[in-house]
């Protein structure tokens, strides 16, 4: 499967016209210890680039933006237990969005695994 | 400030260990370590802590009657202030607000004061203007090193076993590893612990003797944060300013007796009246119910929906296992037990006033 990623270190996979949303194993490094996660409800809908959660780690609060539209078919709710999982599985158990996309072409505007391993150089 | 940050005496060793260094203050400092702001926190609670306090300003203060004269500055008693003894103060403003925190020590032939690191610049000339026959030396060629933690008895014993001897609140010149320290037995993380100021050049030596403690890891900034707040402890800037007085801030406790009848300092007359009749608002503990930290400049409601404050620090507290605030609240509020609702991003978190600390304190009396 396709892994897409976007300049907000958010990664995305594609199954049929859902897609699955996290951050990436470099982002939840940079944040530190992850304490709180603030997600959207199944059915929020958002454009590209709009505010769909927020992450805090011990010392501060990060904002997710959306890196498609779509709308939320399901907040892992995992999260909500144990916001901790983002630290040791964030692009794995600890995905954070599976997202109905609106337009698919918009996967295209997203980088591969090369693109995002040279913006994190 | 716009300098590129300065480095302390132990910036290579920060380095060495793996520190994240950030600006703070005009310094550059490690916020964390690879074991990261939660174990730092948590070795800290449980066993020792080492923290890099060099950027905190180090003064010495020599002359006649040097208590005496710091009372026409701060609120405390430092005229009674016993040799070997150190006490928690503040310089107040004209009109009773806080110019800064501070530690001032009874060193025996001079008085020794700590000053936050931001206000170096404004504290230093306050007491060389207004400390009439004091000369006011600023130090810059000691490292200050805090060993916090309930081992930290036995991580800084073990080398000096003067400093064991120390209770709470005390302070000593001795030697650790050959090189002579200022110990003094107090800190900012609500366990016991000491603060060591030491020769620049010995401050990675002697730093190490005791990081090769088993029972001691260094910690960071972050960590610093965490457990200071869990110990409502006040941070200058966050929870007191210049405009706060040590009433509202809940800080009467450090103003003793005598002084609060007798007055003749700075703000006397503000701090008199609010210590009599109530201030117009307090510092409170802040206990929110979810899992969303609080963070400064949240605004508190009371249940009916008015507004009645502001977060003024909040974050994770590691060992209560949940997130910790301090905020302000208007007259009328703030006993502990009370409801209140939190503002984060636009929605009303339910939240409880609590008594401060959020963790009990553990000092060696």
């Amino acid at each position: 499967m396709t892994t897409y990623y976007s300049e907000e270190h958010e990664w995305v996979t594609v199954e049929g016209d859902v897609a699955t949303v996290g951050i990436t194993q470099h982002a939840a490094d940079q944040l530190g210890e992850i304490v709180f996660v603030e997600q959207k409800e199944a059915g929020d809908e958002f454009e590209k680039g709009d505010e769909i959660g927020v992450i805090e780690s011990v010392k501060a609060a990060s904002e997710i933006y959306a890196p498609l539209d779509g709308e939320v078919v399901e907040a892992n709710e995992v999260l909500a237990d144990n916001p901790g999982a983002l630290n040791e599985s964030p692009e794995g158990d600890a995905w954070i969005y599976k997202i109905k996309l609106a337009d698919a072409a918009q996967l295209d505007d997203l980088m591969d695994l090369d693109g995002y391993k040279a913006l994190i150089g | 400030m716009t300098d590129a940050p300065k480095r302390t005496p132990l910036y290579d060793l920060h380095v060495e260990l793996g520190g994240k260094m950030v600006d703070f203050a005009g310094w550059e400092m490690p916020v964390q370590y690879p074991m990261g702001i939660m174990g730092e926190h948590k070795q800290c609670r449980e066993k020792a802590a080492l923290f890099d306090v060099s950027h905190m300003g180090q003064v010495i203060l020599k002359g006649e009657n040097v208590g005496e004269k710091l009372e026409t500055l701060c609120p405390q008693a430092y005229a009674t202030l016993k040799e070997g003894k150190a006490r928690y103060g503040f310089f107040t403003n004209a009109e009773g607000g806080i110019m800064d925190d501070l530690i001032v020590s009874n060193a025996g032939d001079h008085y020794f004061v700590v000053v936050n690191a931001a206000l170096r610049h404004q504290d230093i000339p306050h007491m060389q203007a207004n400390l009439d026959g004091v000369e006011v030396t600023e130090i810059f060629d000691r490292a200050l090193v805090a060993v916090q933690g309930p081992a930290a008895e036995g991580v800084v014993g073990d080398l000096c076993p003067a400093a064991a001897e120390l209770k709470f609140m005390e302070t000593t010149l001795a030697e650790i590893g050959g090189v002579e320290c200022r110990i003094s037995r107090l800190g900012y993380t609500g366990e016991d612990g000491y603060e060591i100021s030491i020769p620049e050049d010995k401050a990675i030596e002697v730093s190490k003797l005791f990081l090769a403690h088993d029972d001691c890891e260094p910690a960071g900034l972050g960590a610093r944060d965490s457990l200071r707040l869990e110990a409502g402890l006040c941070l200058y800037g966050n929870d007191i300013d210049q405009s706060t007085s040590p009433i509202e801030a809940s800080l009467s406790w450090a103003i003793q007796k005598r002084r609060k009848e007798e007055g003749g300092f700075p703000g006397a007359a503000r701090i008199q009246k609010e210590l009599a009749e109530g201030a117009a608002k307090k510092l409170v503990g802040i206990k929110p119910e979810g899992r969303a930290p609080a963070r400064q400049g949240v605004e508190i409601q009371c249940t009916e929906g008015n507004s009645i404050g502001a977060i003024t620090s909040g974050s994770f507290g590691p060992t209560v296992g949940g997130p910790v605030a301090m905020g302000y609240v208007s007259a009328g509020h703030g006993e502990p037990g009370e409801k209140v609702n939190l503002i984060i991003r636009g929605k009303a978190q339910p939240a409880e006033v609590v008594a401060l600390p959020f963790v009990t304190q553990n000092y060696k009396r």
